[in-house]
């Protein structure tokens, strides 16, 4: 273990090293951003919808007492929207969607000697590969968790809605009340560290692929298993440090 | 010219390079030879700090590759040009922006030219009009000289080539061979080729190491290969039927 930690800093103060060439970086930053953002709209767009969705409808089905104003439905989905489930949620699918990608397209390189010859071409062959990933996904991926809050509350919305479980009225003064801006920046901060987790540790497990393609594989499922769970304890670490 | 001093490697138990020391002249093809899991490649490895050795040193017209740090072996590496076994196109790029790459990385010209250095090194190996294609929709052989063009675009000083005929035709095999030794001549370069092909090894073999049980068994010209008492080299030369009935002719 401590082996795999001293191997993941090294690659990460060879990820950091000065470019050879900014504009061939900036490039591929642009393009990072968009596989990694636009890229994962969709399906952050879909979850988001359903999270909100499950959160009202639940919150409404534990509510049952007549002296609980059925608005704090709105407020428990909105600051658990904000604080938990977009931020944790859309970096765990993204490290299902990104994570895998990247450590396959990375660990296919090295088994097929691609990153020898960017090595050999005098080509700093983490900062070539792995920076642009990890730029484009700390910017972006707070882009997604700020999109994913506005869909969750709205999935909350129609869902309360549409099962008559709250009035709208109800739920926008829910929504609206009490409302924290701080939230929002753990929530940012949250999306930030998730970004460099899923973004670095998908890499390191590509970077360091040997073998052939079943390799790639086995490499792929660990990057995603290790950074979910490194997900899971960085979300822990900042909720105690922050809250 | 390039010299390598007591070469050391391990990986783990598995003690592959014990102490090779040779020395590979400009403008020559230098072929480094061996039955499977002798250390040709691992030396190659070692040789271009893909691999980096236990002990010992390799030298870059006297300038030693090994002590370097990560900067200064960056100025050497852009004189080097590579020719992988697998032939490590990028996928995601077309032929001409392999090509490309490096000029792309190292030098300032203007994109005409690049195109132009592009066209030329496409040219040099036969493969006029690829610029667009994808290495996947490129043969075996095109790969390969896809692969010369990308090495030789920086027009390097030195050339290492790892089996370039492996899962070629023996047809495309020579053309592959005779591009080798056109462009060492043609450039002047230190080429350093792994094989274990006997036809390169008869073909363009100007300078031989034989390597053995990581161990440098012999060395000579492929002239003076099919008259060696050495039993090891003979084995490896003449296994097959067909060098055998050749021996007599040679």
């Amino acid at each position: 273990m401590f082996e795999s930690l001293g191997k993941y800093i090294l690659l990460l103060r060879a990820v950091f090293r000065r470019p050879e060439k900014w504009n061939i970086y900036r490039k591929e930053i642009f393009l990072e951003m968009n596989s990694i953002g636009v890229g994962s709209l969709g399906i952050i767009s879909l979850i988001s919808i359903f999270l909100g969705m499950v959160t009202t409808v639940q919150t409404a089905y534990q509510l049952v007492s007549d002296l609980i104003p059925k608005s704090t439905i709105g407020l428990i989905v909105r600051d658990s929207a904000i604080l938990e489930l977009s931020p944790t949620i859309s970096a765990i699918v993204l490290a299902g969607k990104v994570g895998s990608s990247i450590s396959s397209q990375i660990g296919t390189m090295r088994v097929t000697e691609q990153i020898d010859a960017l090595e050999i071409m005098g080509i700093n062959s983490p900062g070539y590969l792995i920076m642009p990933k990890i730029i484009g996904a700390v910017v972006t991926v707070p882009m997604l968790v700020i999109i994913s809050i506005a869909l969750c509350i709205f999935g909350g919305y129609i869902a309360g809605t549409l099962s008559g479980a709250v009035t709208a009225q109800d739920y926008i003064t829910g929504a609206t009340q009490d409302f924290r801006g701080s939230t929002v920046t753990v929530s940012m901060i949250k999306s930030v560290i998730f970004a460099f987790i899923i973004t670095s540790v998908s890499a390191y497990q590509g970077f360091y692929t040997s073998g052939g393609s079943l390799e790639v594989g086995i490499s792929s499922t660990r990057a995603v298993v290790v950074s979910c769970v490194m997900i899971l304890f960085a979300d822990y670490i900042v909720a105690e440090l922050l809250l | 010219m390039i010299e390598i001093k007591d070469i050391h490697k391990t990986f783990g138990e598995n003690y592959v390079l014990r102490g090779i020391s040779a020395e590979f002249k400009d403008g020559m093809n230098n072929l480094i030879i061996g039955g499977s899991g002798s250390g040709k490649t691992t030396l190659l490895k070692c040789m271009v700090g893909l691999h980096e050795p236990d002990q010992g040193s390799v030298l870059y017209d006297g300038r030693d590759f090994t002590r370097m740090n990560f900067e200064a072996r960056i100025e050497v590496r852009k004189e080097i040009g590579m020719l992988f076994q697998s032939s490590a196109l990028f996928d995601s790029m077309t032929v001409e922006e392999n090509i490309m790459f490096p000029l792309n990385m190292f030098t300032e010209q203007p994109r005409k030219e690049k195109i132009e250095r592009v066209n030329f090194c496409l040219d040099r190996v036969n493969l006029e009009d690829k610029n667009k294609l994808y290495p996947a929709e490129l043969s075996g052989g095109m790969k390969k000289r896809v692969g010369i063009a990308r090495a030789i675009a920086m027009q390097p000083k030195y050339l290492f080539v790892d089996e370039p005929n492996s899962g070629l035709d023996p047809k495309t095999a020579i053309v592959i061979d005779e591009l080798i030794r056109e462009l060492t001549e043609e450039y002047n370069t230190t080429t350093v080729v792994v094989t274990h092909d006997m036809n390169s090894v008869m073909g363009i073999g100007d300078n031989i190491i034989f390597l053995h049980d990581g161990q440098k068994w012999w060395e000579g010209s492929n002239k003076e290969i099919a008259h060696t008492d050495n039993q090891e080299l003979n084995d490896f030369v003449f296994a097959s039927k067909f060098m055998e009935a050749a021996k007599v002719k040679l």
